[in-house]
């Protein structure tokens, strides 16, 4: 299972309390968890990911192993650490509004 | 006895306000969908208990939330599994993406943008939703950039409504300051295949098929702001309302002057009248009398806030041009809120309740036509929208 922590508000619209475990079909990438999580909670297409490109929102980042995979190529294999459970993938707001 | 339930849009979350007929004492229930931005939400009029929301983030894009018992509990449509895999595509409510099938004819993908240049077609948020007035399930959303949405089976997905973008004219159309958004949705209960928009800042166009065709609907309007006033195109439209017995006679509350049509927007006049400045956002008719309507008139676009501090709604009971500003329990000095487009609305009681919203976070609400007014809530976020349920 790998492990993923979503921003608060994720959080709340999923119904979901502290961080979430997702099952990946085949290689573990920051794509194919994120086919993952918006398969078992469906309430969140749209909101990391456009519906359509599937870009990231601008306002948000991946974080895994305390790297920014941001900017990564989305078919990019996770490390080992997030692929047995031992670090989490971070999708995370950016600071903004004050 | 009757009730109402007002429903509020702000910055941070909505919120419900509920009273009897009397409206004196009101319940305030906590923030829902808090933290986010609330652009709008409405009832739908065949059923009371079916309400739509369109909740937005800059950072988490678009949801749309809908309730079937009257607010007390929520859901995103098709957010959540469905029994049947397969029934209906599973997290689509938020999906808003411009036709551009070769069925629609020639599918638009520029509108001007600000500097004059041509600009893609990019989906911001939902600012409106229009319920339908005889089916709960069957709502319309006026979203930024520009276009208008429908769905049939309640908010589980959408279509756009092609035939608006599609028209001839989108190529000119531009944002305004807040963005190129179709914020008024009108339905008209006499003839269903009839139905008025209007996008700031483009104009306002009308259908007589349903949707699938329209036309802009601009004449008479004038804009100094723009290289050819009097043009088909580019009039920064703020709200427009209609009384369901007239439904060819609209009101309108431009950037700047308040217009009429009574030929169903083939023809404005202007009717701003007395008032001491015609630049406003709201604009909306009494529930019983079709001559009478409210602004509240707004210093100018460059501030923002009423004339000399002092918080005024003007009402026409001549449907305009003869207007008499309301006083009684608004502030008359030192306010400096603004009261936004969609926050405004009246209620269908014996004595029409006027509520309206500001970006000071009081809600007003009068139960005497205007006559008088007091603050149901005062220290709420900034208010985007406010409706009104009138209930048995």
């Amino acid at each position: 299972m790998i492990r993923v922590v979503l921003p608060a508000h994720l959080r709340t619209l999923a119904r979901v309390d502290g961080e979430v475990q997702v099952e990946v079909d085949g290689e573990a990438t920051i794509g194919s968890v994120l086919d993952a999580l918006e398969d078992r909670y469906p309430v969140l297409r749209g909101t990391i990911r456009d519906h359509v490109t599937r870009e990231r929102r601008a306002f948000l980042r991946y974080f895994v192993c305390a790297e920014d995979w941001s900017l990564e190529p989305p078919g990019k294999l996770l490390p080992e650490a997030v692929v047995t459970g031992a670090e989490p993938v971070f999708v995370i707001g950016a600071i903004a509004g004050g | 006895m009757s009730k109402v339930r007002v429903l509020v849009g702000t910055h941070k979350g909505a919120f419900i306000l509920t009273s009897d007929g009397k409206r004196k004492n009101w319940e305030v229930s906590e923030p829902l969908f808090a933290g986010w931005e609330i652009y709008h939400m409405k009832g739908s009029p065949a059923d009371p208990n079916r309400i739509y929301a369109s909740q937005t983030s800059g950072w988490f894009g678009q949801i749309i939330q809908r309730s079937s018992d009257g607010g007390k509990s929520w859901e995103t449509p098709g957010g959540e599994k469905t029994p049947t895999p397969g029934e209906f595509p599973s997290g689509a409510s938020n999906k808003f993406v411009y036709d551009v099938s070769a069925q629609t004819g020639k599918p638009l993908t520029t509108h001007q943008w600000y500097d004059g240049t041509q600009h893609p077609w990019e989906f911001k948020r939902v600012w409106h939703l229009e319920p339908s007035l005889t089916d709960p399930d069957t709502v319309y959303a006026g979203v930024e950039d520009a276009a208008l949405f429908k769905s049939t089976n309640g908010a589980q997905t959408w279509q756009e409504l092609a035939g608006l973008r599609g028209h001839g004219t989108g190529s000119k159309w531009g944002p305004g300051a807040g963005g190129m958004g179709l914020h008024s949705i009108l339905l008209d209960a006499k003839n269903p295949q009839r139905m008025y928009i209007a996008i700031s800042a483009a104009g306002s166009f009308r259908t007589d098929d349903g949707g699938t065709t329209w036309k802009p609907i601009n004449k008479g309007l004038r804009s100094n702001y723009i290289p050819d006033p009097e043009a088909e195109i580019g009039h920064c439209v703020h709200h427009i309302a209609l009384h369901q017995s007239r439904p060819d006679v609209v009101f309108m509350q431009k950037h700047w002057d308040v217009m009429r049509t009574d030929n169903a927007g083939d023809q404005w006049t202007e009717v701003s009248g007395n008032l001491p400045t015609d630049f406003g956002f709201v604009i909306d008719v009494h529930a019983h009398e079709p001559e009478t309507i409210y602004v509240v008139p707004i210093k100018s676009d460059g501030h923002h806030f009423p004339i000399d501090g002092k918080l005024q709604v003007y009402r026409s009971r001549t449907g305009g041009n003869e207007w008499e500003p309301l006083t009684k329990g608004l502030p008359q000095r030192d306010c400096y809120v603004n009261v936004l487009r969609d926050a405004m609305a009246i209620d269908s009681l014996d004595s029409c309740g006027v509520y309206f919203g500001t970006t000071g976070g009081q809600v007003y609400c009068s139960s005497d036509s205007g006559d008088t007014w007091t603050p149901i809530v005062e220290n709420l976020p900034a208010v985007f929208s406010v409706e009104v349920q009138t209930l048995p």
